[in-house]
């Protein structure tokens, strides 16, 4: 178990020798044959509630299960940001104690992940576009977050290049969340496998999990690519694959997968200091630490399961930010690339328990998970360790829609690809 | 990803709007287990990797509602029929499985 410290001395002191000393950050660890808790996917999610399982909760014999390796799903693949700016009561308060926690995550981990509260602007480009936003500023301030609602005048002195004067879809002002702004997603899931492997916690990666085994009408384990893993309770964080995964302990949720495409060009000169999105079409864009630009759009619409989007969304992205920056048209791409969303059928999470006991669920993040993942590992650790949610988390149930407790912050209905 | 609608040929998917899974169905609202079977039929999806049965509407060409099968892991599609064959069960794939 690594248990070197991560400071200014300990940079210092690699420098000196060369970088020769530096350690693993987690062991490699092998299954044992039975746990307390086993949670099946390592990616942002699955290693933070494995931390705060450890850390919070004081359970001792925890694995988390990763079919590939630490870091190569969603964590790897999102646009970085974080905010809090929603709108339903069932939600602001679990994403306003998400950010705290990320405003508090490099202490807390001992890890540089690269926290940067640049803020996250949102256009509006009508009178009513407007008044909406006015109205989530004002639900936001409600529940004690920063919102600022500025007027053109104010957003030209922030981002003085964007085209105001578009005919179609002018900017009249924004939404701006100081307090936003992104994380570097890698390090976010390097850190946590770190701190949760510091405590104890086993990381066993290129193990999948092919079934549950479920007797008395309860999960005892998993059985994966490695052998069976006894488990008395086993956590599923594995937004993208929920479904597939679910139904080996036969479940059907209310979700249905589908691909967002991301894409980054080749670094420039620093451009653009804060998250910009485009209010009147569906484009969001920041410049990451190594200069570049780094965008995202709609998803594609349909379900999928194959990791890679098609053309006609590639050029809706790319109109759209040639439509709120035309000077980013010479810029070239360096990569574009899909992942699979969890879509639930409100646009909000679940986390919950399941109608078989001894499995619980963490899964529906939609395209918005990556911000959630400090919060959704406290929350789903909480309803692991006490078998009851926690109060930030409690609107999250799976049984929200049978019970007409939807939480559909875009107001879409049960359509998945339009959230 | 193009979608070959058997009206207008080979199109864009940009011409089409999507509208998921093309095999739930409206359950019967007077039987007595209606309450539960909506919930299933509005909510709950087999979302399973593979073969996919879907519907799509070709909005910006004939306006036909189809049934297309294709593959959510690959994208290929292998079968495009317009919905209302599906319905009344005269679709071709249906009569090859007949």
């Amino acid at each position: 178990m690594a248990s070197e410290h991560y400071s200014i001395f300990s940079v210092l002191r690699e420098a000196l020798r060369g970088h020769k000393g530096w350690q693993p950050q987690w062991r490699d660890a092998a299954p044992q044959k039975d746990y307390d808790v086993v949670i099946v996917g390592g990616g942002g999610h699955g290693l933070a509630t494995a931390f705060y399982l450890a850390k919070v909760y004081g359970i001792k014999r925890i694995a988390v299960v990763e079919k590939g390796w630490i870091g190569g799903g969603n964590v790897g693949r999102n646009t970085t940001i974080v905010r809090s700016n929603y709108l339903l009561p069932g939600n602001i308060p679990f994403y306003e104690m998400s950010l705290k926690m990320w405003e508090q995550l490099e202490q807390e981990l001992n890890y540089n992940a690269m926290v940067s509260q640049r803020g996250v602007l949102n256009l509006y480009h009508s009178d009513a576009q407007r008044d909406a936003f006015a109205r989530r500023g004002n639900s936001m301030r409600l529940h004690g977050v920063d919102a600022e609602l500025l007027d053109q005048q104010a957003v030209r002195k922030m981002v003085p290049f964007l085209n105001y004067e578009n005919g179609r879809f002018p900017i009249h002002g924004g939404l701006l969340q100081r307090r936003g702004g992104t994380v570097r997603h890698d390090a976010v899931a390097w850190g946590y496998a770190r701190a949760a492997d510091q405590l104890g916690v086993d990381i066993i990666q290129n193990c999948e999990v092919r079934g549950f085994r479920i007797e008395d009408d309860k999960v005892v384990g998993v059985e994966t690519t490695r052998g069976f893993i006894g488990a008395k309770k086993v956590g599923l964080a594995v937004a993208g694959s929920s479904s597939r995964v679910a139904a080996m302990a036969g479940l059907r949720l209310p979700i249905e997968s589908h691909v967002l495409q991301a894409f980054v060009t080749e670094a420039i000169k620093p451009f653009i200091d804060c998250v910009v999105t485009f209010g009147a079409g569906h484009f969001y864009i920041s410049q990451s630490d190594k200069g570049g630009l780094v965008f995202g759009g709609d998803l594609d619409g349909y379900n999928s399961y194959a990791q890679r989007g098609n053309l006609p969304v590639v050029e809706d992205v790319c109109e759209g930010g040639m439509a709120l920056m035309p000077r980013i048209g010479r810029v070239r791409l360096l990569r574009h690339w899909g992942g699979i969303m969890d879509m639930s059928m409100d646009g909000s999470p679940i986390i919950d328990r399941t109608p078989v006991p001894g499995l619980y669920l963490n899964a529906g993040w939609c395209y918005g998970g990556f911000k959630a993942t400090p919060a959704s590992g406290l929350c789903f650790a909480h309803l692991l360790a006490s078998d009851t949610t926690h109060k930030t988390a409690a609107a999250y149930r799976l049984d929200r829609f049978a019970t007409g407790h939807a939480i559909d912050e875009k107001g879409m209905g049960p359509q998945p690809n339009l959230h | 990803m193009r979608i070959a609608c058997p009206y207008c040929g080979e199109r864009s998917l940009d011409e089409y709007l999507y509208s998921g899974d093309a095999t739930v169905r409206r359950p019967d609202f007077a039987s007595p287990t209606a309450q539960a079977d909506f919930v299933k039929y509005v909510y709950e999806r087999k979302n399973s990797p593979g073969q996919h049965r879907e519907l799509w509407y070709h909005a910006a060409g004939c306006h036909a509602w189809l049934v297309v099968t294709r593959d959510v892991s690959t994208h290929i599609i292998t079968a495009v029929e317009p919905a209302k064959d599906v319905a009344l069960g005269t679709a071709s794939s249906m009569k090859d499985t007949a």
